[in-house]
């Protein structure tokens, strides 16, 4: 059976580290990270990159669309 | 993986690169971005103008790459009537908030509408002048805690919470009056959905389409963002019921 493989891409200098994504994920793939940004923000970070399955949901709520969601299925 | 033809959601490129102004969390990101998707998604770019308000919306022409007006507090219904009828083949729409329409704007929104102008209004409602320090808005909740309204907002002193929504939809010029919110991926899909019908019904010559959207303001409120998310739909949506309130 095919399985779906996620991964996001967050733009570290436009994120504001606000959390609204936090909540809508469904595989806790996306969290708030320790490191600070040029704006002085904590930034968001996958992780755990593993467990992403490209839902979009984070980047559907997120209001700063500093998140891009890329898919692919893998054989196997 | 990451790949552009493996992308599933990426930026509009409506969108321009500038980082947004708006506080972390607050709903007016989330709604450009879907202005801005609609736009990209009907290939009207060129043919859109908006009409930008007086309050934290004011510098919405920094981050949507299309033509735009700055109104006056309130007036940016009249500037956007004009602008359609002298160019009635560009999709006008305004972007305005509850201190803007609501308030200082009452009379100018009220009279678009009526007028059956072939617009579209977006009108973000927080509860809360948002850009100012948080002072109490028409729309303010009873009991709702402001800067100037430190005990909660009293009925007796201020009145009661503004529906102008529900008024709006009285009017015969209006052709689509619904209120939508955007705090999770569910509501942000029905509020694009609803911003295109919007939209379409703009060139269809059929009256005035109103979206209101139900938004946060977490510093207003003095929460944090996902906070501020649960408070609206405790607070708010009880008193802002979701859903369209005309569909003709």
């Amino acid at each position: 059976m095919a399985k779906i493989k996620g991964t996001i891409v967050v733009d570290i200098d436009k994120c504001k580290g606000c959390g609204v994504c936090v909540p809508t994920c469904p595989t806790k793939t996306i969290a708030l990270g320790r490191e600070v940004n040029g704006k002085g923000y904590n930034y968001m970070q996958a992780v755990n990159p593993d467990t992403c399955t490209g839902c979009t949901n984070c980047a559907t709520v997120c209001p700063d669309t500093v998140i891009t969601v890329y898919r692919v299925k893998v054989e196997g | 993986m990451i790949k552009p033809e493996n992308a599933v959601y990426s930026r509009t490129k409506v969108l321009t690169d500038n980082i947004m102004h708006y506080c972390p969390g607050c709903s007016h990101g989330t709604v450009h971005k879907l202005i801005a998707e609609v736009i990209d998604e009907m290939g009207i770019q060129d043919k859109t103008i908006g009409v930008s308000p007086v309050g934290c919306g004011v510098f919405a022409y920094n981050y949507l790459d299309i033509d735009w007006l700055e109104a006056a507090h309130g007036r940016a219904p009249a500037l956007a009537t004009a602008a359609k009828r002298l160019n009635p083949d560009r999709y006008v729409f305004t972007y305005q908030g509850d201190g803007d329409l609501a308030s200082i704007g009452t009379a100018e929104i009220m009279h678009a509408c009526n007028r059956g102008e072939n617009i579209v209004v977006i009108f973000i409602n927080n509860a809360i002048y948002g850009m100012t320090g948080g002072q109490m808005a028409p729309t303010t909740l009873v009991g709702q805690v402001t800067a100037t309204t430190p005990y909660g907002r009293n009925v007796e002193l201020n009145g009661y919470p503004l529906k102008i929504t529900e008024l709006i939809a009285q009017l015969p010029g209006t052709c689509y009056v619904t209120r939508q919110t955007v705090y999770n991926p569910l509501t942000v899909r029905k509020a694009k959905r609803a911003i295109r019908k919007a939209f379409e019904n703009s060139m269809l010559k059929k009256g005035t389409s109103f979206v209101e959207v139900v938004g946060t303001c977490s510093s207003g409120w003095k929460l944090t963002p996902v906070e501020a998310n649960q408070w609206m739909v405790d607070n708010m949506f009880p008193e802002y019921p979701l859903g369209d309130m005309k569909d003709i």
